[in-house]
């Protein structure tokens, strides 16, 4: 019995048993349903949970637990010789040993006994039925296969008779359970309240063993690099050639991409906060509801572009476009028609970067001005202040702190950005200060370490793992910060 | 020379009430929001240096008819106004009309207490300071303590004028805002419902306010309390479903008036 039929058939019995645990509530009731505690679709949802829930956890844990019980069983089969080199070769024969059994169960009863007997080529049999195997089969796989493939099967059958008699036992316990006074309605609210917990909690523990996974790995890279070296080095050379070789190794500085991060994030916010906040502010007072209906979708469709398509409009597009021009102007200038904007620069990815963020910088700032009372602005405008004198006194002082806060939020995405720059900045980790050069990121560096085909031992690699942790307090900082000042002005007007 | 009482002085000023000139005269005045009609050819005009009540059920129009003197309906999206208004002589619907000076003619103090997130200080020299009314710091602290005296609550406030408005309680916020209207030299003083967010004490003090301010300024106020209507008016307007149902002098109004609806609402027949 497959998996899939088996759950099927867990469902069914929920099923039947919803409508058994309904049909004795209504029993019991006597035809008058004001008898009951509950509805008796909450008696009938109960006993369903009692038949579902227990046998889908045993078969879950099962499902965890068999393989690895088979596994040790068939590696104790596994003869002496094989079992003493110990590790890789033990496994390495029992990756083989399942794909021989995977490779039995498709031939026929001759073609078995012709392998038992040794009269018939383990490999080029079972090639022949399409299952490739790694190395030449040695006889003993033979034997040590059909004790996985029995296993398996008996293991199969076990687990389908074991789930199917939970299934069926919680069914009926909960039945017994149901009267007239029986507290249903209760019960099914503490199996809700489980499952909303159990969700959280995944969301949650994901999160915390994503920063261990970066942690232990980037505590692996600073034993082959000093902590020093790295956030205060200076250079950024990390030798890929030398990778793997041993000995000397690249330098990992971080300053040069934290400082094009920053940089790049800078130019970008400089383009983005005075567009999107005017943006805002005539959405939130000017424009008639209308207007405010059409644009305010439009604007946010930009923070629904893929950013590698933001990325393609640097490169093709605003690269070149700012490179031509400043050409032009420089001959316009000097009569030398050289460009000083280099395509790949750090004004691009800065401009382009800019018009991806708009959205998100119009649109919260936009739900932080539309908070702002309505007694607030009748109050300026009933003493005969302007519109904009309302939103200049009154308004953006009193929200201001959402508004940085909204800022802040904003800073952290731009800080993340990856694909925009990789197009529009290059990969040079260089540090200047020269906007129309190209500079790279801590997240492009993450990319750039990560392409290829390196083992996960070399600082090379392991260095992406320090990047992103830095990367990640950064950012984790800037969104707490924001937050903390987003919830300080909710305070205000609740 | 004859030393009449207070209350004498202000009996004969009541019953000299019909020669007082008009500081606004709204004739045929009609509000839609979008296809509904809100008021129907309302023709009241407001006297000079009186307090006049507004009265009626809820959604009567009083609160609209008194927006659109000055021109706060036009906040409103989809809102229309029809007829004519005048505030000494000057159309304040003209489409010539600075609304934004009108405004500073026709101050306005709200149901709720809105102080700006700003000190004490700071929210009466609001109006001052767009307006240009002061130059100096030495002018803006005179025009910040006076308007704060005329609004009975400098004594509480001038130890701490540079704490925020938001800090004071109810009562002391709504006499800040009247402050900060006051401080903008209106001709009138609109007010919306002003005591409704307020506790009995200090409902009184804006009562007792309202009764000062009289003095100098023409006060429009609108309000569901008969008693308030009674006890700080000179004149009171009777609205009904968007209808003038009759305007009175505030003693006649209470004690016999002309129309049957009046007598009911005032009785609390309906309302």
């Amino acid at each position: 019995m497959s998996t899939s039929f088996l759950l099927l058939l867990i469902v069914l019995i929920g099923f039947i048993s919803y409508f058994a645990g309904r049909a004795r509530s209504f029993a019991q009731a006597g035809g008058k349903l004001s008898n009951l505690h509950s509805l008796p679709g909450y008696h009938g949802s109960y006993v369903a949970i009692w038949a579902i829930l227990p046998a889908a956890l045993v078969l879950g844990a099962w499902l965890v637990a068999a393989p690895v019980y088979i596994d040790s069983s068939t590696r104790a089969v596994l003869p002496e010789a094989v079992q003493a080199q110990g590790g890789a070769t033990v496994e390495l024969a029992l990756g083989q040993v399942k794909s021989v059994a995977g490779g039995l169960n498709r031939l026929t009863a001759e073609e078995v006994q012709a392998l038992e007997s040794g009269s018939a080529n383990l490999r080029s049999t079972l090639a022949a039925k399409g299952v490739a195997l790694a190395g030449e089969g040695e006889p003993y796989m033979i034997t040590a296969a059909q004790h996985f493939n029995a296993m398996t099967v008996t293991n199969r059958w076990l687990m389908s008779a074991v789930v199917l008699l939970i299934a069926i036992a919680g069914g009926v316990y909960a039945i017994r359970n149901i009267a007239t006074r029986f507290r249903a309605r209760n019960q099914v609210e503490r199996v809700m309240l489980g499952a909303l917990i159990v969700a959280s909690s995944i969301a949650i523990l994901t999160t915390v063993g994503i920063i261990a996974s970066m942690l232990s790995e980037a505590g692996r890279f600073f034993t082959m690099v000093s902590p020093f070296e790295f956030f205060f080095g200076t250079v950024w050379d990390p030798r890929f050639a030398a990778a793997g070789s041993g000995g000397a190794s690249g330098q990992f500085g971080l300053i040069p991409l934290l400082a094009g991060t920053l940089y790049i994030a800078f130019v970008a916010m400089l383009f983005a906060v005075p567009i999107g906040l005017f943006a805002a502010i005539y959405m939130a007072e000017y424009a008639s509801p209308r207007l405010r209906s059409t644009a305010k979708p439009l604007l946010e469709v930009l923070a629904g572009i893929p950013t590698i398509v933001y990325g393609f409009f640097a490169l093709v597009t605003v690269g070149p476009f700012l490179r031509d021009i400043s050409a032009q102007l420089n001959g316009l200038v000097t009569g030398n028609y050289q460009n000083f904007i280099q395509a790949q620069s750090v004004l691009t990815a800065g401009i382009v970067m800019g018009i991806m963020l708009i959205p998100f910088v119009s649109s919260l700032s936009d739900d932080i001005i539309t908070q702002v009372p309505r007694a607030l602005r009748d109050g300026s405008l009933g003493l005969g202040a302007t519109r904009s004198e309302t939103v200049k006194k009154v308004i953006l002082p009193a929200a201001l702190p959402g508004i940085v806060g909204a800022l802040l939020l904003t800073a952290s995405r731009a800080v993340g950005e990856t694909m925009i720059v990789v197009l529009a900045a290059g990969v040079a980790a260089r540090m200047q200060i020269n906007p129309f050069e190209p500079m790279t990121t801590v997240t492009v560096k993450i990319v750039n370490q990560l392409t290829g085909d390196l083992e996960f031992t070399s600082p090379q690699t392991l260095v992406a793992f320090a990047l992103g942790i830095t990367l990640f307090v950064i950012t984790l900082g800037l969104n707490i910060y924001a937050l903390y000042i987003v919830r300080k002005y909710r305070e205000q007007y609740e | 020379m004859n030393i009449m009482s207070e209350a004498a002085v202000e009996k004969a000023l009541d019953q000299k009430m019909n020669t007082v000139p008009y500081k606004m005269i709204g004739k045929d005045v009609s509000v839609y929001y979008g296809e509904k009609r809100a008021l129907f050819d309302v023709n009241l005009n407001i006297r000079e240096n009186t307090v006049t009540a507004l009265i009626g059920p809820s959604g009567c129009g009083k609160s609209t008819f008194l927006r659109t003197l000055n021109r706060m309906n036009d906040t409103i999206e989809n809102c229309r106004v029809t007829g004519k208004i005048t505030l000494d002589e000057d159309d304040i619907y003209d489409p010539t009309i600075d609304v934004v000076e009108l405004r500073a003619r026709v101050g306005m103090v709200f149901q709720k207490p809105n102080p700006f997130p700003k000190s004490i200080y700071d929210n009466v020299a609001y109006g001052p300071r767009i307006h240009g009314l002061a130059r100096t710091k030495a002018e803006f602290d005179d025009v910040v303590e006076t308007s704060l005296q005329k609004a009975g609550l400098w004594n509480e406030v001038k130890d701490r004028l540079q704490e925020p408005g938001t800090g004071l309680s109810g009562g002391q916020q709504q006499r800040l805002c009247i402050a900060r209207a006051v401080a903008v030299s209106p001709e009138v003083i609109l007010m919306d419902e002003p005591c409704s967010a307020l506790d009995p004490i200090a409902t009184a003090k804006v009562e007792e306010l309202i009764h000062e301010l009289r003095s100098n300024f023409t006060i429009v106020i609108v309000t569901h309390s008969m008693q308030q209507a009674a006890r700080v008016s000179q004149r009171t307007a009777m609205f009904h479903l968007g209808n003038l149902v009759e305007e009175n002098d505030t003693d006649k109004m209470f004690t016999n008036p002309d129309d049957q609806r009046t007598q009911d609402y005032i009785m609390g027949r309906f309302g």
